[in-house]
């Protein structure tokens, strides 16, 4: 008798734990939820002030998709997305490996103090230095292209995962290290060949990480570029699409969730990866 | 180099050792080589971080508009933006949105990380759905919002009309001073609340059962528990997140330019989207590069915070 009510109990503390979850779950999905109907919708119904806008009645439409893939440069502008986020990305953890690495394990002078230069770098929020940061893209003869976001995306890249990787790194144990070295390999080879694999998970997740920070970035990648060829998914969505009338939200709907789909799916797959990142500078730092 | 040659000679090198050999044997010094494999990254942060930080002061402190370089105006920049309205209107904006915005995410965010600690079935899956928000670009799921905050078809006023809460037609949300306040700070919570519940988690997990287990022995009710035990050891995690987020809400850019764009009357305008309007709509670089400058004292306080608590540690 005892362990039934106690199950019970159990049971009933378990329904009260997804009852209180529920409106917290609500409340993340319900817009996702919403721009997926309107991106199927006719516009007679998205603009009927009559219908019930949570679901489709009228039968569910592609128009709005094909207006994105004929009618935009919306291909371009995820190529562009690609292209920026796997060089940047790359580029800064090349970077980052080497950077880490020296301030987690080398002795020299100055270490501490770079240390803290980098994590400063890391609190620096893109919007304090986007002004100077678009003359300096204009001096080097960058502006409007992909290239003025490939050169300025490490700033807040390889900050990042040179704190993560740093991490990492400390969790190599030394002595694997010195045996490597008393064995006459040159410290390059002990980076490469000893440390590195060991510290795969960490290079993964601030690859993947590095990916989607690229992917989603928006106040550069609006202010650097201008011309409709050259700018990323995330940009385009927002700025090109919007016309002068106001019938343009299916399209609009469309273009966010498909431009979103390259980060879900890094997400998805690598969500453990994508939590450790994320906690990885107020837990470990 | 005079240890690394000793090095070599040990080792068996009897003949004079070659340019070459010399070479690798000062790279293999452990000063030379972590210095060369920081100067990449060094090199990077000072072109791309501390000279813009120059500059951004060099403008502030000039009549540069966009593409002419002016003279040097002292603090005539910074004279004339704190005299002005819409920049005080901006940096009271700045406290509201950042102060309530960042008490609503701490309070749910401790909330919703207790929930998620449960030993649920589809724990995964919960924490993976919760998490969306802050995963999806935020200038898109924005957009979302956007057109659920419509003037005419905002799904948010069908229903509130529909169960009679509020007659139609509604606020205008992004078009009536406080409601829009109150929807940049709800996207904003939205978008937020997913870093602090699953940051508060991880320190959660890490808080040893044995406390739990000695305060039950002790008799403490669950509301005493997360008082005297969780709380205080949520203590360093909290900090941090708070602090953090402090910086990246304050500079704020996304949510408030997709929604709003500042308006109406100036009234959701932050710093970063005041400065992106002066400062590349309006050309005059040298104010825009003044009024993002004023991120710099929230920044500088947050960093000094930090750093003092690491030390601590």
């Amino acid at each position: 008798m005892a362990t039934a009510a106690s199950a019970r109990a159990k049971r009933w503390a378990a329904a009260r734990s997804y009852g209180n979850l529920a409106p917290f779950l609500f409340f993340a999905l319900f817009p996702f939820y919403f721009m997926l109907v309107t991106s199927f919708k006719s516009n007679a119904e998205l603009y009927n002030l009559k219908s019930v806008p949570f679901w489709i009645q009228t039968g569910a439409i592609t128009d709005h998709y094909g207006y994105l893939f004929q009618r935009t440069e919306f291909f371009t502008w995820i190529k562009n997305s690609v292209i920026i986020s796997v060089v940047a990305t790359s580029a800064s953890l090349v970077i980052a490996i080497l950077a880490g690495y020296s301030l987690a394990r080398l002795r020299y002078r100055g270490v501490a103090s770079f240390g803290t230069a980098v994590f400063i770098t890391y609190l620096v929020p893109p919007t304090l230095l986007f002004l100077p940061l678009s003359q300096v893209v204009v001096r080097l003869g960058l502006s409007d292209s992909i290239w003025a976001l490939i050169v300025t995306y490490p700033t807040f890249l390889v900050p990042f995962s040179t704190w993560l990787l740093m991490g990492y790194f400390r969790t190599v144990p030394r002595e694997v290290e010195e045996c490597a070295l008393v064995d006459g390999a040159s410290r390059m080879q002990t980076l490469v060949k000893i440390v590195l694999p060991m510290a795969v998970p960490g290079i993964v997740c601030a690859a993947l990480f590095g990916f989607t920070l690229c992917w989603n970035e928006f106040i550069y990648a609006l202010t650097f570029v201008s011309q409709s060829s050259q700018k990323t998914a995330v940009v385009g969505v927002t700025a090109d699409l919007i016309r002068g009338d106001i019938y343009y939200w299916g399209s609009l709907m469309a273009g966010a969730i498909l431009a979103s789909v390259p980060t879900v799916i890094v997400y998805v797959f690598f969500l453990d990866y994508y939590v450790s990142g994320l906690t990885a500078g107020a837990v470990k730092g | 180099m005079a240890v690394g040659q000793r090095v070599l000679e040990s080792a068996g090198f009897r003949q004079e050792p070659g340019r070459l050999t010399r070479l690798r044997a000062w790279w293999e010094q452990e000063h030379v080589f972590g210095y060369g494999l920081i100067t990449p990254a060094l090199v990077l942060l000072v072109c791309l971080v501390a000279y813009p930080f120059g500059m951004a002061i060099y403008f502030s402190l000039s009549d540069y508009w966009v593409g002419s370089p002016g003279a040097f105006v002292g603090l005539n920049n910074y004279r004339e933006i704190l005299s002005n309205d819409v920049f005080r209107q901006t940096v009271q904006n700045s406290f509201v949105f950042t102060a309530i915005a960042l008490g609503f995410k701490t309070v749910l965010g401790i909330w919703l990380a207790l929930l998620l600690a449960r030993n649920l079935r589809f724990k995964r899956l919960l924490r993976g759905a919760i998490l969306l928000p802050w995963v999806i670009p935020t200038a898109l799921s924005v957009l979302g919002w956007w057109w659920m905050f419509d003037s005419l078809y905002s799904v948010v006023n069908w229903t509130a009309i529909r169960l009679h809460l509020i007659t139609a037609p509604g606020p205008n949300w992004l078009g009536q001073t406080a409601y829009a306040m109150t929807a940049v700070i709800v996207v904003n919570v939205w978008r937020g609340l997913p870093f602090f519940a699953i940051t508060v988690l991880a320190g959660l997990v890490s808080i040893p059962r044995e406390f739990y287990e000695a305060a039950e022995v002790d008799g403490a009710s669950s509301w005493q528990r997360f008082w005297t035990v969780t709380l205080p050891l949520l203590k360093p995690v909290l900090a941090v997140v708070i602090l953090f987020s402090t910086i990246f809400t304050f500079g704020d850019f996304n949510i408030v330019y997709v929604l709003t764009r500042g308006g109406p009357v100036n009234t959701t305008h932050l710093f970063a989207t005041y400065a992106y309007q002066i400062g590349l709509q309006g050309g005059n670089l040298g104010q825009g590069a003044a009024i993002s400058l004023f991120l710099f004292p929230m920044l500088f306080a947050v960093v000094f915070l930090q750093l003092r608590y690491i030390r601590k540690e």
